[in-house]
């Protein structure tokens, strides 16, 4: 089994969690869909540290995040696949 | 892994069983935390709960304290009671409610004699009860005499995808022996609370459960300056990649496994519909969250942290675990069980949930917790609005 670095909870999530101390630029990375036990792959396009979230496809604003097979919150500032999924541009829906 | 059927605790005169037993010096209000103090500094094997209050609180704030200073004296974790208060009425209110479990309570009031000899009359009782307790022996006990809590904190999102699955996983494979559990944390099932509310047994559950979190939600709305980024989640959480008070819902919500909930319980209510999983309206805060399920009856608590919370209570043993490797690493004086082992994936759900079993039986036959060890005894009230 390679190495996992990014999991990713459900088949619908549209971001994985980094799980290993950090994944650098342009890194290759192994990603584990728990749900289903699949495998994918993407490069990352920024340095995410251990617990962030990486984009696992391109997504624009007023999209919607979904972790678990549900919705997170919604994307403020259009993120390119491979990119750090945070505060700086994902809000919650909720307050 | 074969579930054990037994652990060895402290056979309470109501049958309930504690897995600690402490004598406790319970201070009615805060001006009496002094008296309490200055007795439990006099006599070994006591432990003092110092409060922040207990004065002119009225209304459902009122019947809150009340019901947390009560229900933490009738936990089975403690064996006898002293009540200290400022006025006989409110202390007498206190003893005789406590007294109805048939352990030994004693209540004194300090107006009328002051500190110094109120502090020499109470250390004489509490001498007597600390000697009485020391001679009680652990007992074989049935697993179902667990009553378990649950509450995570600085959670990050190591929590959501092993910590606190590990503890659905403990959930899953308890219940069925009748242990009864408790999660709580209304503000954090936002944007997971019609999920959760569908984990209701009974439609009057679910719609309970609503009630309870709309009541909550409506609170937080009618008081937010901001949308509450680094109160809900807090700042830890945000380093750790929590992004939204969502997200952090449905990593929470993973601590009840595949379980249902009978019935929403009011904080520090005591649930009286038998074994299985409660649900119980608390604040997301840690010390207060545990401090209500203390004295709703709970009598050891699981709780999965990411970036490294501490907290403790006087009473109730409060197990840490994590998945977050760089927590494991920089703060292992506080962590009870490793669990981080599942995101490199060379542990599976099934054997962290087996790893914790063991880790609670440990606990609850008298190993002390990192928590305790460490002297953390966080008892907070939760108050529902100012006093009069």
């Amino acid at each position: 089994m390679a190495s996992t670095d990014i999991i990713i909870h459900d088949e619908k999530d549209n971001v994985g969690v980094v799980v290993i101390e950090k994944i650098t630029q342009n890194q290759d990375c192994n990603c584990w869909i728990m749900e289903n036990d699949k495998s994918v792959k993407i490069q990352s396009k920024n340095e995410i540290p251990l617990g962030h979230k990486i984009a696992m496809i391109d997504l624009n604003e007023g999209d919607t995040i979904l972790k678990y097979g549900h919705d997170i919150g919604k994307v403020v500032k259009s993120i390119k696949k491979g990119e750090h999924v945070h505060v700086h541009n994902v809000k919650t829906k909720k307050w | 892994m074969e579930i054990p059927k037994s652990f060895l605790g402290f056979k309470r005169e109501n049958n309930r069983a504690g897995t600690r037993n402490h004598v406790i010096i319970l201070p009615v209000d805060d001006i009496s935390n002094a008296c309490a103090e200055a007795v439990a500094n006099n006599i070994k094997g006591t432990i003092a709960l110092p409060h922040s209050y207990g004065r002119l609180q009225f209304g459902a704030d009122l019947e809150l304290h009340f019901r947390t200073i009560i229900g933490t004296g009738k936990n089975p974790n403690v064996a006898a009671v002293i009540v200290i208060g400022i006025e006989p009425k409110w202390t007498k209110r206190i003893v005789d409610a406590i007294a109805k479990t048939g352990k030994p309570v004693e209540g004194f009031s300090i107006e009328g004699v002051g500190d110094i000899d109120t502090i020499a009359k109470v250390s004489k009782k509490a001498q007597e009860l600390s000697m009485w307790a020391s001679e009680k022996q652990r007992e074989e006990c049935p697993m179902s005499d667990l009553w378990i809590s649950v509450k995570c904190g600085e959670s990050d999102t190591t929590s959501g995808l092993a910590s606190n699955p590990t503890v659905g996983n403990l959930m899953d494979k308890l219940e069925p022996l009748g242990v009864h559990l408790c999660f709580g944390e209304t503000s954090e099932l936002t944007g997971a609370e019609q999920v959760c509310s569908k984990r209701g047994k009974t439609p009057e559950a679910q719609k309970k459960f609503l009630k309870t979190w709309n009541d909550y939600n409506d609170f937080i709305l009618k008081e937010a300056t901001d949308d509450l980024s680094e109160s809900q989640p807090t700042a830890g959480n945000i380093a750790g990649g929590l992004t939204t008070i969502e997200e952090k819902a449905f990593g929470n919500f993973q601590k009840i496994g595949s379980r249902q909930f009978i019935d929403v319980l009011e904080p520090a209510e005591e649930p009286t519909k038998g074994k299985g999983l409660y649900f119980m309206d608390t604040s997301s805060a840690a010390a207060e969250c545990v401090t209500l399920q203390a004295a709703g009856g709970f009598n050891i608590h699981l709780f999965p942290t990411g970036q490294g919370n501490i907290i403790g209570n006087p009473i109730e043993p409060v197990i840490k675990l994590t998945a977050n490797p760089l927590t494991v690493k920089t703060m292992s004086e506080h962590i009870d069980v490793d669990v981080s082992k599942i995101l490199s994936r060379q542990m599976n759900l099934d054997q962290a949930g087996d790893e914790l079993i063991k880790a609670t039986i440990k606990v609850a036959n008298g190993r002390l917790t990192c928590a305790e060890a460490l002297g953390h005894r966080e008892f907070v009230m939760t108050k529902l609005y100012r006093s009069a």
